[in-house]
Protein backbone atom coordinates (compact mmCIF):
# COMPACT_ATOMS: atom_id res chain seq x y z
CA UNK A 1 0.00 0.00 0.00
CA UNK A 2 1.25 3.24 -1.02
CA UNK A 3 0.59 6.25 1.09
CA UNK A 4 1.12 9.80 0.36
CA UNK A 5 1.18 13.18 2.59
CA UNK A 6 0.66 16.82 1.82
CA UNK A 7 1.71 20.12 3.16
CA UNK A 8 2.38 19.98 7.37
CA UNK A 9 1.78 16.18 7.19
CA UNK A 10 4.39 15.83 4.89
CA UNK A 11 6.54 17.90 7.15
CA UNK A 12 5.65 16.59 10.38
CA UNK A 13 6.15 13.12 8.34
CA UNK A 14 9.58 14.43 7.45
CA UNK A 15 8.42 12.53 3.87
CA UNK A 16 5.79 12.61 1.08
CA UNK A 17 5.44 9.03 0.58
CA UNK A 18 5.92 5.63 1.77
CA UNK A 19 5.33 1.68 1.15
CA UNK A 20 3.49 0.03 3.67
CA UNK A 21 2.16 -3.16 4.81
CA UNK A 22 -0.28 -2.93 6.97
CA UNK A 23 -1.35 -6.00 9.26
CA UNK A 24 -5.04 -7.81 7.80
CA UNK A 25 -6.89 -5.95 11.00
CA UNK A 26 -6.14 -2.42 8.64
CA UNK A 27 -9.58 -2.33 7.03
CA UNK A 28 -10.18 1.28 6.72
CA UNK A 29 -8.51 4.75 6.41
CA UNK A 30 -9.42 5.07 10.13
CA UNK A 31 -7.87 1.81 11.13
CA UNK A 32 -4.40 2.86 9.00
CA UNK A 33 -3.76 6.26 10.61
CA UNK A 34 -4.53 4.41 14.08
CA UNK A 35 -1.98 1.60 12.87
CA UNK A 36 0.04 4.44 11.37
CA UNK A 37 0.54 6.36 14.47
CA UNK A 38 1.07 3.50 17.18
CA UNK A 39 4.17 3.22 15.01
CA UNK A 40 5.89 5.99 14.62
CA UNK A 41 6.06 8.81 17.24
CA UNK A 42 6.21 11.34 14.95
CA UNK A 43 3.00 10.18 13.54
CA UNK A 44 1.44 9.80 17.31
CA UNK A 45 1.78 13.56 17.23
CA UNK A 46 1.09 14.53 13.77
CA UNK A 47 -2.11 12.51 13.54
CA UNK A 48 -3.26 13.56 17.18
CA UNK A 49 -6.01 15.60 15.61
CA UNK A 50 -7.79 13.06 13.75
CA UNK A 51 -10.43 15.80 12.66
CA UNK A 52 -7.85 17.83 10.76
CA UNK A 53 -6.64 14.43 8.82
CA UNK A 54 -8.54 14.47 5.75
CA UNK A 55 -8.22 11.31 2.81
CA UNK A 56 -8.15 10.12 -0.37
CA UNK A 57 -8.40 6.46 -2.15
CA UNK A 58 -7.20 6.57 -5.44
CA UNK A 59 -7.43 9.89 -6.15
CA UNK A 60 -10.71 9.89 -4.83
CA UNK A 61 -11.79 12.00 -1.51
CA UNK A 62 -13.57 9.83 0.86
CA UNK A 63 -13.98 9.59 5.04
CA UNK A 64 -12.35 7.68 7.40
CA UNK A 65 -14.54 4.74 7.41
CA UNK A 66 -13.59 4.28 4.12
CA UNK A 67 -11.93 0.06 3.42
CA UNK A 68 -8.62 0.06 1.96
CA UNK A 69 -6.47 -2.59 0.13
CA UNK A 70 -2.81 -3.83 -0.23
CA UNK A 71 -2.84 -1.89 -4.15
CA UNK A 72 -4.38 1.10 -2.88
CA UNK A 73 -2.71 4.47 -2.95
CA UNK A 74 -3.89 6.39 0.04
CA UNK A 75 -3.23 10.14 0.56
CA UNK A 76 -3.52 12.01 3.83
CA UNK A 77 -3.28 15.46 3.87
CA UNK A 78 -4.96 18.94 6.39
CA UNK A 79 -8.07 20.62 5.35
CA UNK A 80 -7.32 21.81 1.66
CA UNK A 81 -6.88 26.04 1.06
CA UNK A 82 -7.55 26.18 -2.53
CA UNK A 83 -8.53 28.96 -4.79
CA UNK B 1 -15.42 21.48 -20.12
CA UNK B 2 -11.80 22.44 -19.48
CA UNK B 3 -9.43 21.87 -16.73
CA UNK B 4 -6.04 22.83 -15.85
CA UNK B 5 -3.65 22.26 -13.21
CA UNK B 6 -0.21 23.25 -13.60
CA UNK B 7 3.21 25.50 -12.32
CA UNK B 8 3.60 27.17 -15.43
CA UNK B 9 2.23 30.88 -15.51
CA UNK B 10 -0.48 31.81 -17.48
CA UNK B 11 -2.13 35.26 -18.90
CA UNK B 12 -5.53 36.00 -17.77
CA UNK B 13 -6.08 37.93 -20.70
CA UNK B 14 -5.35 35.52 -23.27
CA UNK B 15 -7.27 32.93 -21.69
CA UNK B 16 -10.49 35.29 -21.17
CA UNK B 17 -9.92 35.80 -25.19
CA UNK B 18 -9.48 32.07 -26.15
CA UNK B 19 -12.49 30.92 -23.52
CA UNK B 20 -14.32 33.59 -25.81
CA UNK B 21 -13.58 33.00 -29.15
CA UNK B 22 -15.61 30.09 -29.07
CA UNK B 23 -19.10 31.62 -27.27
CA UNK B 24 -22.11 29.86 -29.44
CA UNK B 25 -24.16 33.14 -29.46
CA UNK B 26 -24.07 33.65 -25.56
CA UNK B 27 -25.15 36.51 -23.97
CA UNK B 28 -22.84 35.91 -20.40
CA UNK B 29 -19.55 35.38 -19.66
CA UNK B 30 -18.04 35.69 -16.57
CA UNK B 31 -13.94 35.62 -15.40
CA UNK B 32 -13.07 35.89 -11.96
CA UNK B 33 -8.78 35.88 -11.38
CA UNK B 34 -7.87 35.02 -7.97
CA UNK B 35 -4.25 37.04 -7.24
CA UNK B 36 -1.53 36.14 -4.57
CA UNK B 37 -2.31 38.84 -2.28
CA UNK B 38 0.42 40.65 -0.23
CA UNK B 39 -1.19 44.02 2.24
CA UNK B 40 1.47 46.81 4.10
CA UNK B 41 -0.08 44.99 6.97
CA UNK B 42 0.66 41.27 6.43
CA UNK B 43 3.22 41.76 3.23
CA UNK B 44 4.25 38.02 2.36
CA UNK B 45 7.11 37.69 -0.34
CA UNK B 46 6.35 34.13 -1.90
CA UNK B 47 3.08 31.98 -1.95
CA UNK B 48 4.04 28.50 -2.53
CA UNK B 49 1.37 25.69 -3.18
CA UNK B 50 1.39 22.27 -2.74
CA UNK B 51 -0.66 20.25 -4.77
CA UNK B 52 -2.28 16.63 -5.26
CA UNK B 53 -2.39 17.01 -9.24
CA UNK B 54 -4.46 13.84 -10.02
CA UNK B 55 -7.05 14.19 -7.22
CA UNK B 56 -7.02 17.94 -8.18
CA UNK B 57 -8.26 16.96 -11.49
CA UNK B 58 -10.52 14.52 -10.75
CA UNK B 59 -12.05 17.07 -7.78
CA UNK B 60 -12.23 20.09 -10.63
CA UNK B 61 -13.72 18.19 -13.07
CA UNK B 62 -16.47 16.73 -11.01
CA UNK B 63 -17.48 20.09 -9.45
CA UNK B 64 -17.35 21.94 -12.70
CA UNK B 65 -19.76 20.00 -13.92
CA UNK B 66 -21.90 20.41 -11.25
CA UNK B 67 -21.63 23.68 -12.29
CA UNK B 68 -22.38 23.31 -15.95
CA UNK B 69 -25.45 21.13 -15.10
CA UNK B 70 -26.82 23.21 -11.71
CA UNK B 71 -26.62 26.66 -13.69
CA UNK B 72 -27.65 25.52 -17.62
CA UNK B 73 -23.92 27.05 -18.17
CA UNK B 74 -22.97 26.43 -21.85
CA UNK B 75 -19.25 26.14 -20.88
CA UNK B 76 -16.40 26.79 -18.15
CA UNK B 77 -13.26 26.51 -17.37
CA UNK B 78 -10.90 26.41 -14.64
CA UNK B 79 -6.98 27.06 -14.47
CA UNK B 80 -5.39 26.36 -11.14
CA UNK B 81 -1.80 27.03 -10.54
CA UNK B 82 0.66 25.60 -8.12
CA UNK B 83 4.16 26.22 -7.22
CA UNK B 84 5.87 29.42 -5.73
CA UNK B 85 3.75 32.56 -6.76
CA UNK B 86 4.88 35.82 -5.81
CA UNK B 87 2.38 38.88 -4.85
CA UNK B 88 0.23 39.60 -7.75
CA UNK B 89 0.45 36.70 -9.18
CA UNK B 90 -2.83 35.00 -10.79
CA UNK B 91 -3.58 31.78 -8.83
CA UNK B 92 -6.53 30.82 -10.11
CA UNK B 93 -9.30 31.46 -13.09
CA UNK B 94 -12.75 30.56 -13.40
CA UNK B 95 -14.65 31.26 -16.52
CA UNK B 96 -18.46 30.32 -17.12
CA UNK B 97 -20.55 31.24 -20.21
CA UNK B 98 -24.43 31.16 -19.97
CA UNK B 99 -27.34 32.61 -22.02
CA UNK B 100 -27.58 35.30 -18.88
CA UNK B 101 -25.36 37.11 -16.74
CA UNK B 102 -27.28 35.23 -13.50
CA UNK B 103 -26.57 31.87 -14.30
CA UNK B 104 -22.37 33.35 -15.46
CA UNK B 105 -21.67 34.98 -11.65
CA UNK B 106 -23.64 32.25 -9.83
CA UNK B 107 -21.38 29.38 -11.68
CA UNK B 108 -18.06 31.18 -11.08
CA UNK B 109 -18.95 32.21 -7.46
CA UNK B 110 -20.03 28.16 -6.81
CA UNK B 111 -16.84 26.89 -8.68
CA UNK B 112 -14.65 29.56 -6.25
CA UNK B 113 -16.56 28.59 -3.15
CA UNK B 114 -15.68 25.05 -3.83
CA UNK B 115 -12.08 25.32 -4.94
CA UNK B 116 -11.85 26.93 -2.00
CA UNK B 117 -12.38 24.02 0.29
CA UNK B 118 -12.38 20.66 -2.06
CA UNK B 119 -9.73 21.42 -4.40
CA UNK B 120 -6.20 19.48 -3.19
CA UNK B 121 -4.15 22.47 -2.88
CA UNK B 122 -2.38 23.75 -0.07
CA UNK B 123 -1.00 27.67 0.66
CA UNK B 124 2.41 28.18 2.59
CA UNK B 125 3.06 31.94 2.93
CA UNK B 126 6.69 33.12 3.47
CA UNK B 127 6.58 36.58 5.26
CA UNK B 128 9.48 38.63 6.57
CA UNK B 129 8.69 36.77 10.25
CA UNK B 130 9.49 33.63 9.05
CA UNK B 131 7.03 30.88 6.60
CA UNK B 132 3.30 29.66 7.65
CA UNK B 133 0.93 27.46 6.48
CA UNK B 134 -2.46 28.84 5.50
CA UNK B 135 -5.22 27.62 7.70
CA UNK B 136 -8.34 26.62 6.51
CA UNK B 137 -11.19 29.47 7.38
CA UNK B 138 -14.55 28.93 8.53
CA UNK B 139 -15.87 31.56 6.11
CA UNK B 140 -14.73 29.58 3.75
CA UNK B 141 -16.86 26.11 4.47
CA UNK B 142 -19.64 28.50 5.22
CA UNK B 143 -19.55 29.65 1.56
CA UNK B 144 -19.47 26.36 0.01
CA UNK B 145 -22.36 25.53 2.51
CA UNK B 146 -24.83 28.26 1.02
CA UNK B 147 -24.87 25.86 -2.21
CA UNK B 148 -26.09 22.73 -0.24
Amino acid sequence: MKVLYFAWLRERLNKGEETVSPPAEVKTVGDLIAWLAANDEAAELAFSNRKLIKAAVNARIVNHDAPVAANDTVALFPPMTGG
Amino acid sequence: MSVRVQTAAFDPGAETNEFLATNAGAGAAVTFTGLVRSQPGDPITTLTLECYPELAINQIRTVTAQAISRFGLIKAAVIHRYGTLRPGDPIVQVMTLAPHRGAAFAGAEFLMDYLKTDAPFWKKEATPEGARWVEAKAEDDAAKARWE
